[in-house]
């Protein structure tokens, strides 16, 4: 790879001074269990716009459940680890939006406690989504990948809304060789992961998936990306529940060239997506 | 009206299997997103129109006490009489005994929230009078006796079919016995109807899109032009309107209007904007001899008061329910009291109580669509989140949820236990998904595939075991040190 044609040039006016700034990944609970390729895939476009990544190992959940259900202590007692296991960094970025938010959203839960606040308020400063930071911070324009496959994008609500992220996985998707992006007709509609919503509620969470897979497949797109585990594992399990054979991947295992694996619940021997000549091919 | 949303999950799992409200469902639900966002790009300074009426809101709220003393004063002084009614029967009981002391036997009514929040309808025809609706939707939900299902088109839910089968069944009596079909048809034969009865009320009962507090004026919308014949052909009008429905200005009251039909329906102003102000004047052609206000505060002096003011900014025009994926599966009528959708989440826990509401605030995947589109900026998302802190403090909420809750917080604060633990997991689900990839059932995670979804296994090893065997890895510690020196050289170039 020419390290020039990459792009990776921080953006001017944005970018921080730090040649090789110290990034703490919050891998986030999910992809820490579910899916170690996307924190890979994270570690490499991270190193590839010049960060040193390092994982603490004392990190866990971002207290998000605890958060949206309306235990605020026990959401307190989750962030005050966290900010603990990160304050050290330069910064904190997640793959997920969903997840970042809630860090951001941590100087709330210290309304009483100024001291822990300030610190809350320190992190949530230096708290990036994962492709927000990369395009933003880190100015990058482009990647360095393959995929020659039509795909289509769902936009997580929290991303979306708490972090306005919405051009930055496009703009870099384009520069993806081969890849072509089908636009959801609803791609800013939820599609009915919402955390303990979707067990708390399955039924509406289930015509809220249903709704989503069934827009995804008249794409006719080969894989749908996103950038939060959550309703990734809600739409693949949607989509497999269907056996559309439509994939599902994190938008950073795209951009890191690291797609060449089965998709989410996808059978273990099912390798990547077979190059297209067939009828659900990307090439343009 | 009697509350039923304590049985939110079984009445929403019935709206989600009735295939008729499912098609109504689906008709309207792209219509209004659509058209809201046509006339919002239309409107280069929605935004900032948006920021001013935030200000006239909280200015107004701030001071709402001298606002209503005001908007009072300059009623009596245009000859109108003000009631003041502090719960939903203090309302009722008014509405009650100005259509009594005025003799009246038929009363028209347009459309009103609040009327539907504090039962007007109810209270009158157990009192003997003949009420009858005469907003379209308002008039079909009344044949069906059903409680409306959205705030701003109270029959959405209903299909052609069903509202052929209402007229045909109920304008028997008045002679009209052809069935009819197309839309057209059914308006005029509607129209036909209310005619007679706006020309025989005694009574006529508007709600209130504003109050003007400097002239005494009340404004309502409305495109059917109901709304005037309510106000102006009967004897009396009462104007029935919560206490946060005044603004100081007939100013203010515009910077509103501009935001409310175009959130509404993308309209960029109803076809008819309805201003009255007292009774008939010597010399008017036409209005009321007698004109009354009655101003219901009926929770919202509470609300005023703790962390749910910003609720009270809400000008009623659906937006948020439009833009609900929740309301959108389900519809209006699952929600169980009057204001369905995101506002009324929030409003009905705090009217009926949280042991009765609870689930509203909780069905709710924080998508935050609504906060997004409200065009008085309201944090949806974040006064559900209250309510559910509220709930959990009351001990209200699912005894399961609390103690799984509280076992992942003592798990997540034990770092070495979590990462064992964590990896066992990945690596049981794994293995016995084998080689299918994905679950389709499994025990204790039922809720899960009652959505009629798989869930997908992990991979097998945890990210945090990846990275750690990667860590030890020196041919992959120097992959990554290469990508640093790549991007030194590159940056050197670019700088050159």
């Amino acid at each position: 790879m020419s390290p020039s044609s990459d792009g990776t040039v921080p953006a001017e006016g944005k970018a921080p001074s730090q040649v090789h700034p110290r990034v703490g990944l919050f891998i986030t609970c999910l992809a820490d269990i579910y899916r170690p390729n996307v924190g890979l895939a994270a570690v490499t476009l991270l190193e590839r716009v010049g960060c040193t990544v390092e994982v603490p190992q004392s990190q866990t959940c971002c207290g998000q459940p605890s958060y949206n259900n309306g235990d605020l202590d026990g959401a307190a007692r989750t962030a005050r680890h966290t900010i603990a296991a990160f304050e050290e960094f330069d910064y904190v970025v997640a793959p997920s939006g969903s997840c970042a938010g809630m860090l951001r959203d941590y100087p709330r839960l210290f309304e009483a406690e100024p001291a822990w606040r300030q610190r809350a308020s320190d992190l949530a400063a230096k708290t990036y989504e994962l492709i927000a930071f990369l395009t933003d911070i880190r100015g990058l324009q482009a990647v360095e990948a393959d995929f020659p496959h039509a795909v289509t994008y769902h936009d997580s609500c929290h991303g979306l809304r708490a972090m306005g992220i919405k051009a930055q996985p496009r703009r870099l998707l384009a520069s993806v060789r081969g890849l072509e992006l089908r636009e959801l007709p609803d791609a800013e509609v939820c599609c009915g992961f919402g955390g303990t919503f979707c067990v708390k509620y399955p039924e509406i969470s289930g015509r809220m998936v249903a709704d989503k897979a069934t827009q995804i497949g008249e794409t006719g797109a080969a894989a749908v990306l996103g950038g939060d585990l959550g309703c990734l594992l809600n739409i693949a399990g949607r989509l497999g529940r269907e056996q559309t054979g439509v994939r599902v991947y994190h938008v950073a295992e795209v951009l890191a060239g690291m797609a060449d694996l089965p998709g989410l619940g996808d059978p273990p021997a099912a390798g990547g997506l077979k190059d297209p000549t067939g009828p659900a091919g990307g090439s343009r | 009206m009697q509350s039923q949303s304590h049985a939110f999950p079984e009445r929403a799992v019935h709206a989600l299997h009735d295939q008729t409200l499912q098609v109504a469902l689906r008709r309207a639900k792209d219509g209004f997103a659509v058209k809201r966002a046509v006339a919002v790009a239309g409107l280069p300074e929605f935004d900032a129109l948006r920021d001013r009426a935030v200000q006239i809101k909280n200015h107004t709220l701030e001071h709402l006490d001298h606002y209503l003393e005001q908007y009072a004063e300059a009623v009596e002084r245009s000859g109108g009489t003000v009631h003041w009614a502090s719960s939903a029967e203090d309302a009722r009981r008014i509405v009650v005994e100005i259509c009594r002391a005025a003799d009246a036997k038929m009363i028209t009514k347009g459309k009103s929230m609040v009327g539907e929040e504090v039962g007007i309808n109810d209270a009158l025809e157990g009192a003997g009078f003949e009420v009858v609706e005469t907003d379209l939707g308002e008039y079909i939900i009344q044949l069906a006796h059903e409680p409306p299902s959205h705030i701003i088109v109270p029959a959405v839910h209903k299909t052609r079919g069903q509202i052929s089968d209402l007229f045909h069944e109920n304008h028997q009596k008045y002679g009209l016995t052809r069935r009819l079909t197309e839309v057209p048809e059914m308006v005029n034969e509607a129209r036909l109807i209310l005619r007679d009865k706006y020309l025989a009320a005694d009574v006529g009962i508007t709600g209130a899109n504003f109050l003007i507090a400097e002239t005494g004026t009340n404004v309502i919308v409305t495109n059917e032009g109901n709304g005037d014949l309510t106000c102006s052909l009967p004897r009396v009008h009462i104007v029935t309107a919560g206490i946060e429905k005044v603004v100081p200005t007939a100013e203010d009251a515009s910077t509103l209007l501009r935001l409310l039909a175009r959130s509404a329906t993308g309209q960029d102003l109803t076809t008819y904007t309805t201003f009255s102000t007292g009774p008939k004047r010597e010399g008017d052609p036409d209005g009321p001899d007698e004109y009354h206000v009655v101003l219901i505060d009926n929770g919202r002096s509470t609300m005023l008061a703790d962390q749910f003011r910003e609720m009270l900014r809400c000008i009623r025009c659906g937006a948020c329910m439009n833009h609900c994926p929740v309301y959108g599966a389900i519809g209006g009528h699952a929600y169980g009291w009057v204001y369905p959708g995101p506002m009324g989440s929030i409003l009905t826990p705090l009217s009926v109580g949280l042991k009765e509401a609870g689930h509203l605030p909780n069905a709710c995947t924080l998508n935050g669509h609504c906060a997004d589109v409200c065009p008085v900026r309201i944090p949806l998302p974040d006064l559900l989140r209250t309510l559910r802190h509220q709930e959990y403090q009351l001990h209200l909420g699912a005894k399961r949820l609390r103690w799984g809750l509280a076992a992942w917080v003592w798990f997540t604060s034990h770092p070495r236990l979590y990462r064992l633990g964590t990896r066992v997991q990945a690596r049981m689900l794994a293995l016995l998904a084998g080689r299918k990839g994905r679950f389709t059932r499994m025990p204790l995670a039922g809720g899960w595939f009652r959505g009629g979804r798989d869930l997908p296994a992990p991979q097998g090893e945890t990210f945090m075991a990846a990275w750690h065997r990667r860590q030890r890895d020196p041919g992959q510690r120097a992959q990554a040190q290469r990508n640093l020196d790549q991007r030194e050289q590159a940056q050197r170039e670019q700088g050159q």
